[in-house]
């Protein structure tokens, strides 16, 4: 018996129905009380191309995507081609001998089913991922009558007249590996955990909309884009029954004027996009800037650059989310860590652009817009829900760019403050009318440049959840630390955890808040280390290159950047060679008496 | 934080009153001073509300509008008015939403949004200020510029056919569409107006002269026409030939249909300041996902 199992399903996009198949086994797993943790990846065009889901479960919460396959069921050969070398040296294959042949290097481990023959048996031309859930089923001991319930729910809706054959179908497979068993009955799990009925299975994009609306969002548009058009299926959902709107617009230049415009007057307002669209959006994130506008933009990170690789995982719109207008335009970024983060940091994002009235970027990725994961119910009590700062009632004088002392001066509202102002992107004096002095664009860049130092000052302390995650030994008692952001996370704590456990010095810090960077913190989590190492997931370590702007360490980066996130035997091992290797032969005296940490 | 929006105040606004205190930066004889005015004058008729219409534009010189008008105001980026005033009108459909600016604005740049916010329709006034060509970067070719317009950019006269933006609004379902000349700032205010009242997107072009860098004055008083007598603003060909004629520059109502507005179909109905939204707590949504 074992604490955590991992399955990967391989076919054949459109038409051996992957995901859909792994989307119901995953939720099913979750109703009989498993933690899960998924990952996905499928070709950017609909029909053909490989597709593979991947589901972890554990009778813990799990924290990342995992490394080997405890099985592997490929619904081709292609699938097997791909995925082999992923499978564990004792792991389980699960083929369909009409589709490829036993492989040899696996003599012993390979069970063949046939699939697609006990699917056209039973009529159904499409059945034969049902059937593969069925026989997943009798091989792991999963619960078969939760797993027909879910496919009765799930797939039942569209299409009643298949629910009796696809009953049937799981059945039939359920039933293979009863009657024809495999030599040695793979490994199971350990029972469940009682207290983990309650919980909800959500992706990371599903999260971020939740969070939204919890802190408010009552307006979004958006353009359709690989991987964020989910959240605006979602919003769609959502919104209007909230007594808020959603639409589609003809461009990412749209989407993000519609939502200043909303946001304009007086409704708080989120657009999402990925790399091609947020490229589009830079210009008018600077008119949010200069204008004072609060709003929210998800940028859901793919390989990049240009339309680089729509379906897959990368970090590296780091760099444009932090430098991506012209001008002095300074941004808050935010970076979601797991799918439970992804809605508090959608709560804290509002959070912050209301209240210092500025453009607030989310940042996630394909790995985490696409994964669903069980999680407890969040408290939304976490993040105050806030509006925004208002002219007094009643108020006849009013300047809306007044220079105060906070930055953040009364923005009226039309049709509610009767005041009436007019904002603009050029530079303007305390009334907003455009004023190019030299004294007025200092003092207008002055309070603009406050309000961000101010949000820095609130937010250098934050810890877990909203703040720095930490994970492993207690900090003062490491000596190798591992920095990283956004959906690495996971993979981090994942390896630094399991080498504290061994009695390994190592700990690891994970802001949620970009920038401002809490240099401060950053700085004490250094100050007994002999190495940081930074994981991310892109090859121009450009997180790396902004904590040495901000902290002047010198890092030891970890990148990897082939459209895949990392797995937690990568992290270790990196780490692991950071132990054993020769101490540092310099330590340099920073003048706060903060060590840099020498690359080795 | 519910707090009821206030009853609009007993208006009897002259046109004079709809000035700020911003002084407009155009050049002496500019045409857009005949928007201007008929801007004011049509607010006037209206009796609109400074506290509850929004002026937006973009940028260039008709773009420097909003801030001589009393009223809120948002002067954008260039070319994305309609998106911003798209996205004003559906957070809060009882705000009046003017937009304006000018014909490499709105036919150029902004191109791209102006067939989209034709066919969504929503309940805004757009005001082109034609002058064929760009104004505030110093006089080179604009899009709606003849072919063979020398300017500093196309020493050798443009290749460029113009955009004819009335048959463009029309083939792109546009539910009012009127031309005026700044020379008949008169007109002008009564297309406003009627452009206003239309309930859906009223798309105003007005043919407003650059006399530093493209001045048609002349050329245009002389050619500028009202539609003929008989003109059908019902009827859609008719106008597509109107907006096709060489002869004239024709003025008036071209075209005008009733349909669903883009806030019809969907809008921010519970406006967090107007309170009585309905309650919401995230945790009942999150239990759905199971």
């Amino acid at each position: 018996m074992r604490d955590t199992l991992l399955l990967r399903l391989g076919g054949e996009s459109g038409t051996d129905n992957v995901v859909s198949a792994g989307d119901v086994l995953t939720l099913s797993i979750a109703r009989s009380g498993y933690h899960v943790h998924t990952f996905r990846t499928y070709p950017a065009e609909i029909r053909g191309g490989p597709v593979m889901f991947q589901l972890r479960m554990g009778v813990r919460p799990v924290a990342s995507l995992g490394d080997k396959l405890d099985a592997l069921m490929a619904f081709n050969e292609e699938a097997w081609h791909l995925h082999r070398t992923a499978l564990r040296s004792d792991g389980l294959l699960v083929y369909d001998p009409e589709a490829m042949a036993a492989p040899k290097e696996v003599e012993g481990r390979a069970y063949a089913i046939p699939l697609q023959k006990l699917a056209a048996d039973l009529n159904l031309r499409k059945g034969k991922n049902l059937v593969g859930l069925g026989a997943l089923a009798a091989l792991f001991g999963f619960d078969v009558q939760e797993l027909q319930a879910t496919v009765r729910e799930k797939f039942g809706k569209s299409r009643p007249e298949f629910v009796e054959s696809n009953r049937i179908a799981v059945l039939a497979g359920y039933q293979w590996v009863h009657d024809s068993p495999p030599t040695e009955r793979p490994e199971r799990l350990n029972a469940p955990d009682p207290s983990a009925d309650k919980q909800s299975v959500m992706s990371g994009n599903q999260a971020i909309v939740a969070g939204a609306l919890a802190a408010g969002c009552r307006f979004f548009a958006g353009y359709p884009i690989t991987p964020a058009s989910d959240i605006l299926e979602e919003m769609a959902k959502r919104l209007p029954a909230l007594g808020g709107a959603c639409f589609q617009t003809e461009d990412e230049i749209s989407a993000i004027g519609s939502v200043v415009g909303a946001s304009i007057a007086g409704v708080k307002a989120m657009t999402a996009t990925s790399g091609p669209g947020f490229s589009l959006m830079q210009e008018m994130l600077g008119l949010a800037t200069m204008a004072e506008v609060p709003l929210v933009v998800v940028d859901s990170q793919r390989a990049g650059p240009s339309t680089g690789m729509p379906t897959k995982m990368e970090q590296s719109d780091l760099n444009i989310s932090l430098y991506g207008g012209h001008g002095d335009a300074p941004r808050i970024v935010l970076a979601a860590r797991s799918v439970e983060d992804s809605f508090y940091q959608a709560m804290q994002a509002f959070y912050l652009s209301e209240t210092f009235q500025m453009p607030v970027v989310l940042l996630t990725d394909q790995s985490l817009a696409h994964r669903t994961c069980t999680l407890a119910m969040p408290n939304p009590d976490l993040v105050p829900v806030v509006q925004r700062l208002r002219p007094p009632a009643g108020a006849t004088e009013y300047k809306r760019y007044e220079l105060t002392e906070s930055g953040v001066s009364p923005m009226g509202i039309p049709g509610f403050d009767r005041t009436p102002f007019t904002s603009t992107g050029l530079e303007h004096d305390e009334y907003g009318a455009p004023n190019y002095t030299p004294e007025m664009h200092s003092a207008q860049l002055d309070k603009r440049g406050r309000k961000f130092e101010i949000a820095a000052d609130a937010l250098c302390g934050l810890e877990a959840p909203l703040g720095c995650m930490t994970f492993g030994v207690p900090e003062e008692e490491a000596t190798i630390g591992v920095l990283t952001w956004g959906s690495t996370a996971g993979v981090v704590q994942e390896a630094v955890e399991g080498l504290a456990a061994e009695g390994h010095p190592v700990a690891a810090l994970i802001p949620a808040v970009i920038n401002p960077l809490p240099a401060e913190r950053v700085l004490r989590f250094a100050r007994h280390l002999k190495a940081i190492i930074v994981p991310e997931v892109n090859r121009g370590r450009q997180f790396a290159a902004w904590v040495k702007a901000h902290t002047e360490l010198h890092t030891i980066s970890l990148t990897k950047y082939g459209g895949l996130p990392f797995t937690p035997t990568e992290v270790r091992a990196k780490i692991l060679e950071c132990m054993t290797a020769a101490p540092p032969s310099t330590k340099q005296r920073r003048a706060g008496g903060s060590r840099e940490v020498n690359s080795g | 934080m519910a707090e009821p929006q206030e009853p609009r105040a007993r208006l009897t606004l002259t046109a004079k009153e709809y000035r700020s205190p911003v002084k407009p930066t155009w050049c002496p004889g500019c045409g857009d001073f005949g928007v201007l005015s008929a801007v004011y004058q049509a607010m006037a008729v209206l009796q609109l509300d400074p506290a509850s219409t929004v002026v937006v534009s973009g940028i260039g010189c008709s773009s420097r509008l909003p801030f001589f008008v009393r009223s809120y105001g948002f002067q954008t980026a260039h070319g994305r008015v309609l998106p911003v005033a798209t996205g004003i009108k559906m957070a809060n459909p009882e705000l009046t939403v003017i937009a304006v600016g000018g014909d490499g604005d709105g036919f150029s740049i902004g191109a791209g949004h102006l067939t989209h916010a034709v066919r969504r329709n929503p309940d805004i006034t757009y005001i082109v200020m034609d002058n064929k060509v760009y104004g505030l970067t110093k006089g080179q070719t604009s899009p709606t510029s003849p072919v063979g317009f020398r300017t500093k950019s196309t020493p050798a006269g443009s290749a460029d056919a113009p955009i004819n933006p009335m048959a463009w609004v029309l083939a792109s379902g546009v539910s009012f569409a009127a031309r005026g000349f700044s020379g008949n700032p008169k007109q002008i205010t009564d297309l406003v107006v009627q452009g206003v009242r239309h309930p859906g997107f009223a798309f105003v072009q007005v043919m407003s002269p650059c006399p530093t860098f493209n001045n048609t004055f002349d050329t245009w008083r002389e050619k500028v026409a009202a539609l003929p007598a008989d003109h059908d603003a019902d009827n859609w060909l008719q106008a597509l030939a109107q907006a096709h004629r060489e002869d004239a520059i024709p003025l008036g109502v071209y075209y005008r249909s009733t349909r669903q507005t883009l806030e019809n179909h969907t809008h921010v109905t519970a406006h967090p300041l107007r309170g009585g939204e309905a309650p919401f707590d995230v945790r009942s949504l999150l239990l759905t996902y199971r």
